[in-house]
């Protein structure tokens, strides 16, 4: 480690290479706080070339680097390395390009999802995919989770918005992927791939117009069936919502404590559904919505962007707002049919009265993306471990429905040992192939995304003995 | 010969299916995965190059592969597995023809919002495969973007999943959108899961025919852009001079948005009736396919004129597939694609000829992604089996 850093000193600036224990430590983890473990090194690269080069170097070295934007990750995906590099791309904040002609923008990593949008508004663009983090996530860090967000069951991923990335790859050559280049759909494969195919260095986005008519509505239910039932109803109608999301009582009690977010009192779960588009489609849909939500024993039509923020401004606090009523808590992140969201909430119910484990629910209706919140006392003993086995339960129910057990938060070191619950050996070890093309020497965020990587030049079948990555350090084993 | 042994079906191949020009061996009939995983290993084992085929329409695109013996017919693979309509979800199998999937989703008021050329024969494997699109891909993406699950079959017969069946999920890679536009070359899509949406209530074109000189560009951003929101801004000019310029709205709303953007062009009418050219190939015996920036559709309309191509695609997406009418020599066809190419690329766009009876024709230009691709490649297929030098860089 100590020639690797000699090496990255003569290669960057003196202040984009930082080695001090005080400071290394403040990247020891992402948004998802109880994986920790302090940089090898932390480099804050201003290029594309200073990061090829950084990458090269670690290729001479034999050292593992883990690409970082702002750290807002809830899965763990940019967990640094204690062996490694840590490139951090808060430098590269520049917007390079923007071209409203061709409805595109090309951004440097480091670039925040909002500023995008910001930089556009007043054109009448934006920028679709809308994380929750949206203010301080990065547009790097975007790409490499396929990140979502509230409006993505009417406009996609960030997988459906880039045109293109340069990226350097794990061997440190810098290429460029677009998708209206010949051949394989290498962009496809490498937007949500987490860091482990290369690091985003630029990045093509497309812009969408701003609709001309948007309409939020908050709809209080007695029961949170009555929600779902509802929410079965618009999409029944066909109606293509921008974002339907709901919240149960306890959620919305969490919330209340935290923004005092105003929501009907006695609420048992409410709904915010958005309808965006041309102004005769949105009045139409509205009528219809108006009759489907009939049972909800409150409606209120947001009139106007402050009114609109302020129903918002409950469900997009949510999570942190849950710290006001429980002491600790993990954010699930799995995915059900939404037809069968009913059944699996009741199971839910379930598991949490059986483990004495209180689960606020907050989720994107429309799409079965459930974020349950699984609240906890980590000073009480056992109370953390009873927490994991309901967190673990509700990520098999998910499976067990035909769900996923991510939906926007990406696998990263807290979900990969439950890959294999999803996936077959097969069907992981098919993903591997992907890897070894990309990053044969398994150097790019290693030990993320899949349980027990196989060394790229090993051939399929029975393992014996310890796996020379699980010896070398560079996996670990579940 | 045991590629039979495992009940499989399997034919003598004869003339008439030959891969651009090269005779199989053998025509296999697989009715399952396990069927399909079968033919591989078999082909393995024998060191046998396989070519999979859907309902044959793009069958000649692409170069000839270096060697077939086997071709992977999947008209067997026939079957709608599951059409979860309150998920706004199917599964269906590779070789259900896109226009089957259509009446059989219109059923119950919900479409795949793709549509592909050749809907009647074309298959939702060799939609994936070649990664054909139409026109409402500015509105709702291309087949990658609506595919959400998809069943491979690797050519050691190796059965692997991606995806799954709910929209929202980015559990491991996405073998999905690798597959998507493969062509073959990677192994063998065997099932396919998408996302729906519901049907329109109405859809309406507004069309107007016009002079290619006085088609502007401006007008075109307005239409696109128009709040409006097209799903759709099509051209289809077929000699140069002459253009016709169709924007579909679909929704409720239909009617009263359709006159906004009559408003817009100024001149034209609004009909219920899909233009006969719509998202069709008509002649594909020479096809070049454009991507360029959707602003300078003018600019890529006139290099096609140029180099004696007619033009239909799309103003929104920078999208287009051109055809050549006529005989056509290898030189003159040389030349025209590389006069093409140079105009094209002036403007930051890509030409591809997915269709020619030259193989000498440069196909695909500088690919700057090869080695990287050659990787995938070497790594999913190491004995060059599965579709050999079809693709680009003749992987």
């Amino acid at each position: 480690m100590e020639t690797l850093i000699a090496a990255l000193r003569s290669l960057l600036p003196h202040d984009s290479v930082i080695t001090d224990p005080v400071r290394l430590r403040t990247y020891e983890c992402d948004g998802l706080t109880y994986h920790r473990a302090t940089p090898g090194v932390v480099v804050l690269p201003a290029t594309a070339e200073q990061i090829a080069r950084v990458v090269r170097l670690c290729n001479d070295f034999g050292v593992p680097f883990v690409a970082r934007g702002s750290g807002t990750g809830l899965s763990g995906g940019a967990l640094p390395r204690e062996d490694g590099v840590l490139i951090v791309t808060s430098k590269m904040r520049a917007i390079l390009e923007i071209d409203l002609a061709n409805r595109r923008a090309v951004v440097e990593p480091g670039v925040t999802n909002l500023a995008i949008t910001e930089a556009v508004r007043d054109q009448g663009y934006y920028y679709a995919p809308d994380p929750s983090s949206q203010q301080i996530c990065s547009i790097g860090g975007n790409v490499a989770e396929n990140s979502g967000g509230a409006h993505c069951l009417k406009y996609g991923f960030t997988v459906n918005h880039v045109e293109a990335c340069e990226i350097v790859t794990p061997d440190g050559d810098l290429v460029t992927l677009d998708r209206a280049d010949p051949g394989y759909d290498l962009l496809g494969a490498f937007v949500g791939s987490e860091g482990t195919l290369g690091i985003a260095t630029k990045i093509t986005v497309r812009l969408c117009r701003a609709p001309e008519s948007v309409t939020t509505v908050l709809a209080a239910f007695e029961s949170i069936e009555q929600g779902g039932e509802a929410v079965s109803a618009i999409i029944g109608a066909g109606i293509v919502p921008a974002a339907i999301e709901m919240m149960d009582a306890l959620a919305i009690e969490a919330a209340e404590a935290a923004v005092a977010c105003d929501y009907p009192e006695g609420a048992g779960a409410v709904l915010i559904v958005e309808l965006d588009g041309p102004a005769d489609e949105v009045e139409r849909q509205f009528a219809r919505l108006r009759e489907i939500c009939s049972d909800a024993f409150e409606l209120r039509v947001a009139a106007g962007a402050a009114e609109r923020a302020a129903i918002w401004k409950g469900r997009k606090s949510a999570f942190a707002a849950v710290g006001r009523i429980s002491p600790a808590y993990i954010v699930q992140d799995g995915v059900v049919p939404r037809t069968s969201l009913p059944g699996v909430l009741a199971a839910i119910d379930r598991l949490s009265a059986e483990h004495r484990i209180k689960v606020a629910n907050v989720f994107h209706a429309g799409d079965g993306n459930l974020h349950p919140l699984v609240l906890f006392d980590d000073a009480e003993t056992g109370a953390g471990e009873r927490a994991e086995v309901v967190s673990g339960a509700i990520l098999d129910l998910c499976i067990e429905h035909g769900g996923s057990i991510t939906g926007e938060h990406g696998v990263g070191v807290d979900k990969s040992r439950y890959m294999p619950r999803m996936f077959s050996d097969d069907d992981l070890d098919t993903m591997q192939l992907v890897r070894c093309a990309f990053d044969p020497r398994g150097l790019s965020n290693p030990g993320k995304v899949f349980p027990t990587p196989r060394l790229c030049g090993e051939v399929p079948g029975v393992r014996k003995g310890v796996h020379p990555l699980v010896e070398s350090g560079k996996a670990e084993q579940f | 010969m045991t590629l039979a042994a495992g009940g499989v079906t399997v034919r003598r191949a004869g003339e008439r299916d030959a891969v651009s020009g090269v005779v199989p061996r053998w025509v296999a009939l697989p009715e399952t995965v396990e069927e399909i995983a079968a033919v591989l290993r078999a082909c393995e084992e024998q060191d046998l190059a396989v070519v999979p085929v859907g309902g044959g329409t793009k069958l000649h695109w692409g170069h000839p592969p270096e060697r077939c013996d086997v071709l992977l017919d999947m008209c067997c693979m026939n079957e709608i597995l599951e059409h979860a309509a309150g998920d706004l979800v199917v599964r269906a199998q590779a070789g259900v023809t896109m226009d089957a999937l259509a009446a059989a989703l219109a059923g119950k008021g919900q479409e795949l919002a793709l549509d592909p050329p050749f809907a009647e024969h074309t298959t939702v494997g060799g939609t994936l495969a070649a990664a054909t699109a139409g026109p409402r891909a500015y509105r709702y993406g291309t087949a990658r973007d609506l595919l959400i699950g998809v069943t491979v079959v690797l050519p050691d017969g190796t059965v692997a999943r991606s995806g799954g069946k709910v929209v929202k999920n980015v559990a491991g890679y996405d073998l999905g959108k690798l597959f998507t536009g493969s062509r073959g070359t990677l192994g063998v899509i065997a099932e396919a899961t998408f996302r729906l949406h519901p049907l329109p209530a109405l859809r309406r074109w507004v069309v107007a025919a016009t002079e290619v000189a006085d088609l502007a560009g401006e007008t075109l951003l307005r239409l696109a852009t128009s709040q409006a929101e097209p799903s759709a801004v099509d051209i289809d000019c077929p000699d140069g001079r002459h253009a016709t310029i169709a924007v579909l709205v679909e929704g409720s709303a239909a009617e009263q948005r359709a006159q906004a953007l009559l408003d817009v062009l100024g001149d034209g009418t609004i009909t219920d009736v899909r233009p006969d050219w719509w998202g069709r190939i008509l002649t594909d015996e020479v096809l070049a396919e454009l991507r360029f920036p959707p602003a300078r559709t003018t600019e890529a309309l006139a290099a096609s004129d140029e180099a004696g191509f007619s033009f239909r695609g799309s103003a929104a997406t920078g999208h287009a597939y051109l055809e050549h009418g006529g005989e056509v020599s290898e030189a003159e066809l040389t030349d025209a694609v590389d006069r093409l190419r140079t105009r094209i690329e002036a403007l930051g766009g890509r030409v591809s000829v997915p269709a020619s009876p030259y193989d000498g024709v440069d196909r695909w230009g500088q690919v700057s992604t090869l080695p990287l691709m050659r990787r995938v490649k070497e790594r999913f297929d190491p004995g060059r089996r599965m579709s050999p030098g079809r693709f680009a860089g003749r992987i």
